[in-house]
Parts: structure tokens; C-alpha cells; sequence
């Protein structure tokens, strides 16, 4: 993609015929229509207390007074926190070492590629259900650990506080690891071999390599990554609402279930407008950087 | 010229360098299978306890040997469980909402990437920048807007969601592919009298088909695998995607896991099928979008 940007001209090649303008008008009104407008009246709504009938009535900052107050709140902050720390540390790591470990073109590879890469095809819904299967009382993560004498360990994995969160992560790890490892081949591909084989015979070891070659190429791929995995972490919701729904006990809410709860089940609109600000705040601030970097890389 | 021991000290070194690159390449085969087999062992679990039936599942549990073959977990998640409704509605969905973001943003990325356009660059970093909006502050205006216009509880409405939802960064794709284009072919047509419209249809879709490909690919799958917007904007069960009836059935019938196996089964395998169609394209599409 370097290669096409860098053959851009400069110049539009021709003036705007009207026809053209609607070309991009049109298209730019829908996504106004259903992404800018609502992120605004959605901000708006916050600063309300609103049932859903009626006008909504302005409370000032009263709704992020609250949540400040909000013991569900801060479980689910905390949660988000952990979630994005834990999944997101663990799926880049697993991501960049399954790359590592598969860049290599030979016999079979693209095979191991595809397996691996397979879930990322299925929603998050069947990723859910074929979850549960392994984590039922009777499933194969509780027979497993019977069948090598660690019976003791048995868990009910996604009924106890102590458990589901990680068991949830773990999950989704294994839907998106494939994602995040497919991204890292792309960036292991685009380094120039002439650069690995110029420190090889200068005698540098495997570590050296990927300290001080590979990992500084892989710059570009590392800033996308995460910011995939942020935005990704930030909308997790299909997995722990059709899991735990965010039980037993608040102990799985993300900022995303609870937001969802507080609007659908409890009716609070306003309330969990402010709930989505905050994660929207969250979101902001990593998409920021994001264009900060696609912005850098369209001016080159 | 080089005596016969030389010559023999030489074979030898080779063939044991041989043989330690087999090894390595037996290790890195068995490491390698271990771990696609660590990915893909919950998908055939679950593929094997949908072909179980009920009483083989309750007699011998969920992790056994099968000691029986039946579809009628595939029969009831199709027809009492709802999954045919579900993904007939999928369909509905998925493949308008796709023709109409494939459409909208090839004409966008066309005029953008073909054109002067003033802020350009702007105008592709907003619509960019609103794709990766978190959807949750979306959902309460979208789902009271859609009300005040009537059309909450259609099929409209999702579609119109993904569509709008997917917008920036097809543009954006599409966009750099297009700029790849040479600016002569272009040219040459505007000089025979062609119309932009006819530019776009003639010339520069049809030299664009490996990005539409890697985007549809990528789109159907988001798309049909969503669940969040159907559920915002959707009431009747009746017009529920497939995603939120395996929800349902995952409800409705907690004990029978071959019933919910076979559903989930079933759901995945539309998106499967545009995998294995399209994996060039589609893996292409997800680092396209990414990796410049």
C-alpha cells in the first residue's frame, strides 16, 4: 500500500462536475445520518434524565455525579480496564509470536494459517456457544482436569466472580488471535529481507534480530494493532451478553453490558448515555492517535 | 581434484546438516499441528455433540465418545428453533445492507480519489474517524430515531444502520486502491465524451474488482455476524438475524446441546463459505485496511 501511496498525484485530475459531488455526498449524509447525528444527540442525551416518553429533562452534569457514586460502574470500569490490559496484552503477544512462528513460507504453513485464523470468521455469538460447551460443569475443561487427576481444580468457570471475566477473555483470545497474528504477517512480510540478512552475517543471534531488526520494523503494524485491539477491547459486548450477560453478580459487566442494561432493561436513558460518553471519551482518545498515524502516513 | 577423504568428510557434514534440518522441520510441523489442533479441537467437539442425540448426551455427557448419529439436532434448530426464519432474515439483511455500502462508497472513494476534491483528506478522516465511533453512544439515538421515522422493528433500519455504520472504511480502502488507477485511461474517456458515471461503471469498477472483493468478503462477514445493531433497532422476533435467534435457543432449550450445537453450527457455516471462496481476498482486505 506504501507503493500506492507513494505513486499519488498530487493534482485531482479533473474539476468537480456536480454528478461527482453527489458521489460523495450522498454517501457522506448517510453516514451523518446514523453515525455523526447520533454520537452527538447520544453526548447531548447524557447532560438528561429520560425514560424514553416525553421530552427528556436536562440535569446538568447530575447523570456523572451519580455514576462517580456507581458501585456497577466502577466494577464495570475496572472490568473494561482489565479486560482491555489482559485481552489486549494477551492477544498481541499471541498474535506476534503465532506470526513469528509461522512467517516462513513452506509446505503446510498456510494450512496451520488457516486453522488458526478460522474463528475470526464466526460471530462472537458462536464463539459464545462453542465456549460453553467447554466450559460447562461437565465439559471438556472440567473432564480434562479430572481425566489427569487435578479433579480438585474443577471450576464452574462462568458461574464464579472469581473466573468468568478471564474465562470470557479467554475466549475471545481465541477468536481473535488469528486477527491480530494475520496483521503481524503482513508486517513481517513488508520488512526487507536484505536488512535481516545484513545483521545475520554481522553475526547477530535470533534475539538480536527481533530486538533491533524485526520489532522497530514493525512499528507501523505495532500502532495499528493496538489500536485494533483498543477499539475491539472497547465494543467487546456479543461475547459476555450471550455468555454471562455480565453476571453472576456484576463480576463479567463490561462498560458496554452495563451501558445496554441501563438503556434496554432499566429504561434509563440518560443515565446510560453518560455511561456510553465514557466509553466514547475512551474511544476517542486511541482514535486520535490512529488518525494521527493515517494522517501521517497519507501526507507521505 | 580433491582426495577422496576431503570428499568423504564433505558428504558427511552435508548429510548431517541434512538431518538436522529435518528435525527441525518434523518439530516445527508437530509444534505447528499441536497448536492448529489446540484452535480448531472446540470447533469439532461441537461439531461432533450436534450429531449426538439427546439421550446419548444426557446418558454419556457432553464429552464422550459418540454412540449415535442423528440430524435431528440440525431438524429442530432449523425448524422449531427458529434458525430458518433466522437466517432467511440474515440474508434479508446482509445482502442489501452490503450492495448499498459497496455502491455508496465505491461512488465516494471514486469521486474522492478521481476528482479535485477540496478537503479531500478531511473528508476521509471524519468519515474514517465516525467507523470507529464505539457503537454504544449510538444506540439510544439510533433506536429513538428510528422510531420518529417509523421504521423501528424493519428490516430497513438495520440495513440502513450497516450501511451508514460500514461507510468509512470501505471509502477508505477503496479510496487508496483507486489511486492507484492511471489517471490516461480516465482521461482518454473524458476526451471521447464518456460521463463520470460512466467512468465509474465502465472504467474504474471493473479495475477495481480485487478491492470490492476483499471489502464484500470482509462486509458480509461483519455484517452477518452482528448482533448489537439488530437488537437495537429490531423488536419482532419474527425479524430477527440469525445471530440473536442462537441466543434465543441457546435460552429456550439450555439442556439440549445437540439442538444448540447443530444451531451453532449452522450460523457459521454462510460465513465459512465466503471464507474458504474468498481467503485470499478476505485475509488481503483485513491488511489492506490496516498495514500501509
Amino acid at each position: 500500500m506504501t507503493v500506492v501511496f507513494g505513486q499519488r498525484r498530487r493534482r485531482g485530475i479533473d474539476s468537480l462536475p456536480p454528478t461527482v459531488a453527489a458521489f460523495i455526498l450522498v454517501p457522506f449524509l448517510l453516514e451523518a445520518a446514523v453515525v455523526f447525528a447520533p454520537a452527538i444527540q447520544g453526548v447531548l442525551l447524557s447532560f438528561t434524565e429520560w425514560r424514553g416518553i416525553g421530552a427528556p429533562n436536562p440535569v446538568g452534569l447530575q447523570n456523572f455525579r451519580e455514576l462517580a457514586a456507581d458501585p456497577v460502574f466502577a466494577t464495570a470500569f475496572k472490568n473494561t480496564a482489565r479486560w482491555l490490559i489482559v485481552f489486549g496484552g494477551l492477544s498481541g503477544l499471541l498474535g506476534l509470536s503465532l506470526a513469528l512462528f509461522l512467517k516462513v513460507e513452506r509446505r503446510g504453513v498456510a494450512v496451520y494459517r488457516s486453522l488458526i485464523f478460522l474463528p475470526v470468521i464466526f460471530s462472537l455469538v458462536v464463539t459464545a456457544l462453542v465456549w460453553r460447551v467447554l466450559y460447562a460443569p461437565e465439559g471438556l475443561f472440567n473432564n480434562t482436569l479430572q481425566a489427569v487427576g487435578l479433579g480438585s481444580w474443577r471450576q464452574i468457570w462462568l458461574a464464579q466472580p472469581r473466573t468468568v471475566l478471564y474465562a470470557l477473555v479467554v475466549a475471545s483470545l481465541w477468536r481473535s488471535a488469528g486477527y491480530i497474528m494475520v496483521l503481524f504477517l503482513a508486517g513481517l512480510k513488508s520488512i526487507d529481507p536484505a536488512l535481516t540478512e545484513a545483521a545475520r552475517v554481522d553475526g547477530a543471534n535470533r534475539w538480536q534480530l527481533f530486538r533491533h531488526i524485526t520489532m522497530p520494523q514493525l512499528r507501523g503494524v505495532n500502532s495499528v494493532v493496538l489500536s485494533v485491539i483498543v477499539i475491539d477491547a472497547l465494543r467487546s459486548f456479543d461475547i459476555v451478553y450471550a455468555l454471562t450477560k455480565g453476571g453472576p453478580y456484576n463480576s463479567s459487566e463490561l462498560l458496554s453490558t452495563y451501558m445496554f442494561k441501563t438503556a434496554f432493561t432499566t429504561g434509563r436513558l440518560g443515565y446510560a448515555s453518560a455511561i456510553a460518553v465514557v466509553v466514547f471519551l475512551l474511544a476517542v482518545s486511541f482514535i486520535v492517535l490512529y488518525l494521527i498515524r493515517a494522517l501521517r502516513e497519507d501526507a507521505r | 581434484m580433491s582426495s577422496p577423504e576431503a570428499l568423504a568428510a564433505g558428504e558427511a557434514i552435508r548429510r548431517r546438516s541434512r538431518r538436522a534440518r529435518k528435525a527441525r522441520t518434523v518439530g516445527f510441523h508437530m509444534t505447528a499441528s499441536f497448536i492448529a489442533l489446540l484452535w480448531v479441537a472446540p470447533l469439532i467437539l461441537v461439531i461432533v455433540l450436534s450429531f449426538r442425540s439427546f439421550d446419548d448426551i444426557l446418558g454419556n455427557g457432553l464429552i464422550a465418545i459418540p454412540r449415535s448419529f442423528t440430524f435431528h439436532g440440525y431438524a429442530d434448530a432449523w425448524g422449531r428453533g427458529g434458525g430458518r426464519r433466522g437466517m432467511l432474515n440474515s440474508f434479508i439483511i446482509t445482502l442489501p445492507a452490503l450492495a448499498l455500502a459497496l455502491g455508496l462508497s465505491s461512488l465516494a472513494a471514486f469521486g474522492l480519489s478521481r476528482f479535485k476534491v477540496p478537503f479531500r483528506r478531511t473528508i476521509l478522516l471524519v468519515m474514517l474517524g465516525g467507523n470507529l465511533l464505539p457503537p454504544q453512544i449510538l444506540l439510544i439515538p439510533l433506536a429513538r430515531n428510528a422510531e420518529a421515522l417509523g421504521i423501528f422493528d424493519t428490516y430497513w433500519a438495520v440495513i440502513i444502520l450497516h450501511a451508514g455504520f460500514g461507510l468509512g472504511f470501505y471509502v477508505f480502502v477503496l479510496y487508496g486502491f483507486m489511486l492507484a488507477i492511471p489517471s490516461e485511461i480516465q482521461q482518454a474517456a473524458i476526451i471521447d465524451g464518456a460521463t463520470p458515471f460512466q467512468i465509474y461503471r465502465r472504467i474504474i469498477l471493473p479495475l477495481s474488482r480485487p478491492a470490492l472483493a476483499a471489502m464484500g468478503a470482509l462486509g458480509f462477514t461483519g455484517i452477518f455476524n452482528d448482533l448489537l445493531w439488530s437488537i437495537t433497532v429490531l423488536r419482532s422476533e419474527g425479524k430477527m438475524p440469525v445471530t440473536a435467534a442462537l441466543l434465543g435457543l441457546q435460552g429456550t432449550y439450555v439442556s439440549n446441546w445437540g439442538l444448540v450445537s447443530a444451531g451453532t453450527i449452522t450460523a457459521a457455516i454462510p460465513t465459512l463459505i465466503v471464507f474458504l471462496l474468498f481467503q485470499k481476498s478476505f485475509v488481503g482486505g483485513l491488511t489492506l485496511g490496516a498495514v500501509k
